[in-house]
């Protein structure tokens, strides 16, 4: 397929040409970097909405109430799904979708599963470019739920405008809001299956291990036996810091949605007035191009300069012990960096 | 299981999809695991998957492959439904492929409306893959 066509179809967000874009990123086929390339003036207008949590949590479900809402304001929605790679065999069961039948058919939403295919944080390693496709067709908001992750999976963090974590009563207890790691990266939280018992419990726990992170845990806490009643009330928090809201809902039954959408509201104004979202989108446009010219470096060392066989020609000599991986690699660098073919 | 006849440099992405009103998806999903262990990406879109949605799932999800199961005796109704909402989105190129219990004659009929073969009960899993790892390595070339 030439550029113009997948130009043109992305721009009518023509659905088979859209999907076989996304195919042509996802597999790097040919052509893809000029595609890229050519959406690029396109891009900033999505929201990007990134859902985490543990297996179970029910993201997908929830997802499905999001965009249910979003089309309600007669927004347009995508949904990147990702699910994990067997790095046994390479194959994938991709079950997303099954949560989101009552939003299938309707043209205003494009739905996307992707498998992780190796990579370890979360998502797949080309889903951001995958987001950057929808919103060159022209998406308002782009959902983007991770597999199910544990403490470390941190991904979506760099490449979300704002990132919800999903969590439920079964989650832990407050240790477990204390742990570095997901913990951090959220802008909003939810506890999901709020009507299952600990429930509260949690979301109070979330609120003070937010507050100690802000130093402010004891903030909010009554008066104890009177000993500070008569003193000052607490400084209101500064308005350039986001405060994380901590909400329920019952994803089965799509209770509590309203408040989630209200809160990504209220972030995404927050980053645009904070000037949080142009200095994270800036950091993004950083990290893509060290990214992009690391690949091609890497392609190019292996490829062009034939390292692999000045590697090759030193092997025995690495092999008896007379030179070291450390002697090579530095030959190799010195004549990289002198502009020579090796 | 590796895939070691499928040349492509990507996994096979395929759809499993259990169309119509009867509730049995346990051959589904043991299609949908055979197919994950070779190697191949599966889309599973659950029970009740009228035509329309199948054939949208399977076009977003730019799959090669469009597997059925059809236990509910609709299955001249579905598979060419499918196909042609397929062929009407300009991807006639998605091979339509499944199983169930389907007769012989059904089976020919089928065939010669485009869908490709047709399995039935206790077929080995191997089978299937075969057939598509086959028609995957005849058919796709990137």
């Amino acid at each position: 397929m030439n550029l113009d066509h997948l130009l043109a179809g992305l721009e009518a967000r023509n659905p088979a040409t859209l999907a076989r874009a996304i195919s042509i990123v996802e597999n790097a086929r040919p052509g893809f970097e000029a595609l890229l390339s050519a959406i690029h003036p396109k891009l900033g207008r999505a929201r990007r909405i990134g859902i985490t949590g543990p297996p179970g949590a029910g993201k997908s479900t929830l997802t499905e109430c999001l965009v249910a809402a979003f089309r309600a304001q007669d927004l347009t929605v995508a949904v990147v799904a990702v699910d994990p790679t067997s790095p046994f065999t390479g194959g994938a069961l991709l079950g997303d979708r099954i949560r989101m039948e009552s939003i299938a058919l309707d043209d205003g939403v494009f739905i996307r599963s992707m498998a992780t295919r190796g990579s370890l944080g979360g998502l797949a390693t080309t889903t951001r470019e995958v987001c950057d496709l929808l919103d060159a067709a022209g998406f308002d908001r782009i959902l983007i739920e991770t597999v199910g992750v544990g403490q470390s999976e941190l991904d979506v963090a760099a490449m979300a405008d704002t990132s919800v974590l999903v969590l439920t009563p079964e989650s832990g207890d407050g240790i477990q809001t204390l742990k570095s790691g997901i913990m951090e990266i959220a802008d909003v939280f939810v506890v999901n299956k709020a009507d299952r018992s600990g429930a509260d419990r949690l979301r109070q726990e979330l609120e003070v291990t937010l507050g100690i992170r802000k130093g402010r845990a004891f903030r909010n806490i009554p008066a104890h036996h009177g000993a500070l009643e008569s003193g000052p009330a607490a400084p209101e928090p500064d308005n350039a810091e986001w405060r994380q809201p901590v909400l329920g809902t019952v994803a089965v039954e799509c209770q509590g949605v309203d408040e989630l959408t209200a809160s990504l509201a209220e972030h995404w104004e927050w980053l645009e007035a904070s000037g949080t979202l142009r200095e994270r989108r800036r950091r993004r446009i950083r990290d893509r191009t060290r990214a992009v010219v690391n690949r091609a470096v890497k392609a190019w060392i292996w490829s062009d300069t034939e390292a692999d066989r000045r590697i090759e020609a030193r092997l025995d000599e690495v092999e008896r012990g007379t030179v070291s991986p450390y002697d090579v690699s530095h030959e190799i660098l010195d004549g990289l960096k002198q502009g020579m073919k090796l | 299981m590796m895939t070691e006849s499928n040349t492509l440099s990507r996994p096979i992405r395929i759809l499993v999809a259990k169309p119509g009103l009867d509730g049995h998806d346990r051959g589904a999903k043991v299609v949908a695991a055979a197919l994950r262990d070779a190697g191949m990406e599966v889309i599973y879109t659950g029970l009740h998957q009228t035509p329309e949605m199948i054939a949208t799932a399977a076009i977003q999800e730019d799959v090669d492959v469009v597997g059925l199961s059809i236990l509910s005796g609709a299955h001249m109704t579905l598979f060419p439904r499918v196909r042609d909402l397929l062929v009407e989105a300009g991807r006639e190129d998605i091979l339509v492929t499944g199983g169930g219990i389907i007769p012989d004659k059904d089976i020919e009929a089928l065939e010669g409306l485009g869908v490709g073969r047709l399995f039935g009960p206790g077929t080995p899993t191997a089978d299937l893959i075969d057939y598509i790892q086959q028609w995957a390595g005849a058919n796709l070339t990137e």
